[in-house]
């Protein structure tokens, strides 16, 4: 495996009252051209640290960001960001949001004509078209989010990153917006680093799930490839042994985690601390299907 | 289509209560259309006439060295009195400008090449010549104002270190009363605008900068908190498609802060135009102000009256000034906050 994106052992110290609040320590990952990776983690763990270092939005204490083997600390189009909430412009139409960024990131490299085309083309990829003249205050959220998807792939990035692009909505737009993700995925085949808090979600879309340790000083804990092939249905996948399995270690990473971090937090309470021996064979378990 | 179209302008105009109407008139839902009739309109009429009532029975009861306190009537009569000096004064006019041009038609009917000249009209003002006059003092503050509050309204929002820099100063002029700087307004002006043939009346300027120190305040302060409360996300864009500095506060600081700019500006004509009738009072600089304070003076037996009629004028005024700021933020600014 050829590395793409070397996230090399970056760690990042906020500033806070108490002096600085290391939040990250040593996050290291090499993600190949094409890569599908998930972050999932408990919440403030530091998973969107991670994601705004890679983008450039935060500059890490220590360690660097390497994409096609040239050092990355400033945001930029290559590295296009769809964030939870959407982040339309509300005054500017859908077709204007993606226009907004298109015109920038291709000045003086594309024709008026070019860019209208590339605009609407991106837009049909997320089959957005005919809602292309609506405010965002006018669409669902689901709708929204395809836009906001739409608009980080008209930038033709090396790699997408999204952090909880699908949190904020129910679950059957969610599903549809992950196929629609899967079929895009399919012909464009992006690097893509995607932060879930959702299982199925992280197994169902990538090559690898990436678990981070709880914070403070979060790190990489394990990594499971997915080895499902493509394409992957979601309804087939259910009855798949291996789907389940690797739901299962995912699950078990993240109950241990959530264990022990209860245990850190009251060591008052005995019966915690039996719940996270308990969780001692999982472990093993866990290590021997990621192969770490 | 036409309809729906006219429905929604209307309730951005601030005419929601004619919605109803209108749906009735195409016998949309009677029903509803009805209680909503009722809501809108028949309510706050009722209210009205409460008012007028408790008005005139209180008028009634509150004797002053001028006569009795006027009630709606007489007020409404002092009303039409008002406009019919106006209207007397408007013919004098007239009738001035008539008398000199067919002086000068006879001068040049004889002599081809005699000097004609037209004289101004120099009459009193009336009460319309007041209100138009005190209008365009509260705008020209107002927008006065407003250039110089939004720009740096803006420098603040986008810089925290220029914003703690001037907080205190803004903390610490915003409270001051306007009418303690009419004074210095009006001596420095008298110092420092001297010119031949003044293009603006000096009375005119001081009420108008005393409108405008009292009433950028609240649109620079708004404007600074719109500007640096923009949805982080949004700016992140920005940054991730390397906007430069200028089109990144073009194209997302200002729109994004205009709900706040709109905000902060109807409150500054609001309190722009309270402060200029004090100011007219204070300064006897024409206007509004000015008429309440001569009427007062005056103390004859019409004075309250007129005086109330001033009142209730400065209120309407107020009012459709507010709806006008209210409706250019709904027309423009898009947000919730309006509707
Ligand atoms: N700009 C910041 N300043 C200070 N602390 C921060 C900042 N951003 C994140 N943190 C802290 O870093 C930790 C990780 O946050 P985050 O990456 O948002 O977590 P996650 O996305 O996994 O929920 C949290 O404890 C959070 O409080
Ligand atoms: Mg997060």
């Amino acid at each position: 495996m050829s590395t793409y994106l070397d996230i090399s052992q970056i760690s990042i110290d906020f500033p806070t009252k108490t002096g600085p609040f290391r939040a990250l320590e040593k996050v290291d990952l090499k993600i190949a051209r094409g890569e599908f990776i998930s972050l999932i983690g408990h919440s403030g763990c530091g998973k969107s640290t991670v994601l705004n270092i890679v983008a450039g939005l935060y500059q890490a204490t220590e360690g660097a960001v390497v994409l096609e083997s040239k050092e990355v600390n400033q945001p930029g189009p290559d590295r296009a960001v769809v964030f939870q909430n959407h982040s339309l412009f509300p005054w500017l139409t859908v077709y204007q949001n993606v226009e907004l960024a298109v015109k920038q990131v291709f000045k003086g490299r594309k024709s008026k004509a070019e860019i209208r085309h590339w605009v609407e083309y991106n837009l049909g990829l997320v089959q957005m078209s005919h809602a292309s003249h609506k405010l965002p205050g006018e669409i669902s959220g689901g709708m929204k989010q395809r836009v906001g998807i739409a608009r980080a792939l008209a930038m033709e990035p090396k790699v997408l990153l999204m952090d909880e692009p699908f949190g904020a909505l129910d679950a059957l737009t969610r599903a549809h917006l992950q196929d629609a993700l899967m079929e895009i995925q399919a012909e464009l085949n992006n690097t893509v680093i995607l932060i879930t808090h959702d299982v199925d979600e992280a197994v169902l879309l990538s090559d690898r799930i990436v678990m981070m340790t709880n914070g403070p000083a979060a790190t990489v804990g394990e990594i499971l490839s997915i080895d499902l092939p493509r394409p992957r249905e979601r309804l087939t996948l259910a009855d798949n042994v291996d789907y389940n399995h690797y739901r299962a270690a995912v699950l078990t990473f993240l109950h241990q985690k959530q264990a022990k971090s209860d245990h850190k937090a009251s060591t008052k309470k005995p019966h915690e601390l039996r719940l996270a021996d308990t969780n001692k064979p999982a472990e093993v378990a866990l290590k021997k299907a990621t192969g770490a | 289509m036409l309809k729906q179209n006219t429905l929604h302008y209307l309730s951005v105009a601030g005419f929601r209560w004619m919605v109803p109407v209108i749906k009735l008139a195409f016998w949309e839902n009677p029903r509803e259309q009805g209680q909503e009739i009722v809501r809108l309109i028949a309510l706050p009429l009722f209210a009205i006439l409460v008012f007028l009532a408790i008005w005139s029975t209180a008028a009634s009861k509150i004797d002053t060295s001028l006569g009795s306190f006027p009630g709606p009537g007489v007020v409404a009569s002092a009303a039409s009195g008002l406009y019919q000096e106006h209207l007397a004064e408007r013919e004098k006019a007239e009738a001035f400008y008539q008398r000199q041009e067919d002086r000068n038609k006879v001068k040049l009917a004889k002599n081809p090449d005699a000097e004609v000249k037209i004289r101004d009209y120099t009459g009193k003002p009336t009460y319309f010549d007041q209100i138009f006059t005190s209008l365009i003092t509260v705008f020209t503050g107002f927008l006065v104002a407003s250039i110089i509050a939004i720009p740096i309204g803006i420098a603040c929002g986008l810089s925290p270190l220029l914003n703690t820099a001037i907080a205190p100063i803004i903390q610490i002029l915003k409270p001051v009363s306007p009418l303690a700087w009419l004074p210095l307004v009006t001596m420095v002006v008298s110092a420092v605008y001297v010119s031949d043939d003044p293009a603006f009346s000096k009375s005119f300027i001081n009420s108008a900068i005393t409108v405008t120190l009292y009433c950028m305040w609240p649109t620079l302060i708004n404007t600074a908190v719109g500007v640096a409360n923009i949805d982080k996300d949004l700016i992140n864009v920005g940054r991730v498609i390397q906007l430069g500095w200028f089109t990144q506060v073009t194209k997302i600081a200002i729109p994004a802060a205009l709900p706040m700019i709109f905000t902060g500006l109807r409150i500054s004509l609001g309190i722009g135009w309270m402060v200029l009738i004090a100011a007219e009072m204070l300064a006897q600089n024409p206007g509004l102000g000015k008429f309440v304070w001569d009427e007062f003076q005056n103390g004859s037996s019409e004075s309250l009256a007129r005086i109330m009629v001033a009142v209730v004028t400065i209120g309407f005024i107020g009012f459709i000034l507010d709806s006008f700021m209210h409706t250019l933020h709904k027309m423009i600014a898009h947000d919730d906050a309006g509707a």
